[in-house]
């Protein structure tokens, strides 16, 4: 009986491996539970195409990038614009119902006047050395950043697949954006 | 703080505006080894709070000085891992 003893507490308790494996286990769960895993996550909705709205999710995704940030930016509607190569270079800004410009609306509506705020804004963002939207985009893009093309707006505005920079995924839709937006530390909707 | 310390690279982000600083502050710091030092040297004034608050919030790199001058930010960031 004496010798059977340590062998019969022996089996109930768990071994060093299992203990050790436990161990892991449970330090996996914890760093995933913490955010502390391998690493921090942003999701953006980029939905506005005019030349003001396409600057924040690109200044936002490029210097999460540079915090080490996994950065999705899922482009819908309007946003598609942003990834479209041709497009992307010629987006414009209108005076009409922004009260901040300083065209009265009833001047902005006039034909033309969409392309004269849009000269104005863009020799602004010449004269202060501010990136354009095109650099903005491929540093973000030579950082890792993903961007997403949603599949239905594509077909709904017309656009191609190839009409997008390389690099730009196409073939996504909302389930994937909210996949995204569950397991990211900070989602925005711009 | 201390002051001393060896600079390993320098990167001139003079006339770049936000958020460009930054972004190239990472991929200048990303070709260095740990313990390598990187001095930016902008004119964005808002460098002063924008790469302070990258090197906390990021992991790998910390904040070693900022010197503010005539119309130019200094900023050194050591890479710890």
């Amino acid at each position: 009986m004496s010798t059977d003893t340590p062998d019969a507490s022996a089996d109930d308790a768990p071994s060093r491996a299992e203990l050790a494996a436990r161990v892991d286990e449970l330090e996996d769960a914890l760093a995933e539970a913490t955010g502390d895993g391998d690493g921090k996550k942003m999701s953006i909705i980029a939905t506005k195409g005019t030349l003001d709205m396409a600057y924040p999710p690109l200044i936002l995704a490029s210097t999460a990038a540079a915090f080490g940030y996994e950065v999705t930016v899922f482009h819908t509607f309007w946003g598609l614009d942003i990834l479209h190569e041709e497009r992307s270079k010629n987006l414009k800004l209108s005076s009409v119902g922004n009260p901040n410009m300083p065209v009265p609306n009833a001047v902005a509506a006039l034909p033309g006047m969409d392309r004269v705020t849009t000269r104005m804004m863009e020799k602004k963002i010449a004269d202060n050395d501010t990136a354009t939207i095109e650099e903005l985009l491929e540093t973000s893009l030579d950082m890792g950043v993903e961007f997403q093309a949603c599949q239905m707006t594509i077909d709904l505005m017309d656009y191609d697949e190839d009409d997008f920079y390389d690099g730009v995924t196409t073939g996504v839709g909302a389930a994937t954006a909210l996949e995204d937006m569950a397991d990211a530390d900070i989602q925005l909707l711009v | 703080m201390s002051a001393e310390f060896d600079i390993t690279e320098t990167l001139d982000v003079k006339g770049a505006s936000c958020p460009m600083p930054v972004v190239k502050a990472k991929s200048a710091i990303d070709e260095l080894g740990a313990g390598d030092v990187l001095e930016v040297v902008a004119t964005d004034p808002g460098s002063m709070s924008d790469i302070d608050g990258w090197a906390s919030g990021t992991e790998g790199i910390e904040l070693v000085d900022q010197e503010e001058g005539d119309d130019v930010y200094k900023h050194y960031v050591r890479k710890t891992e």
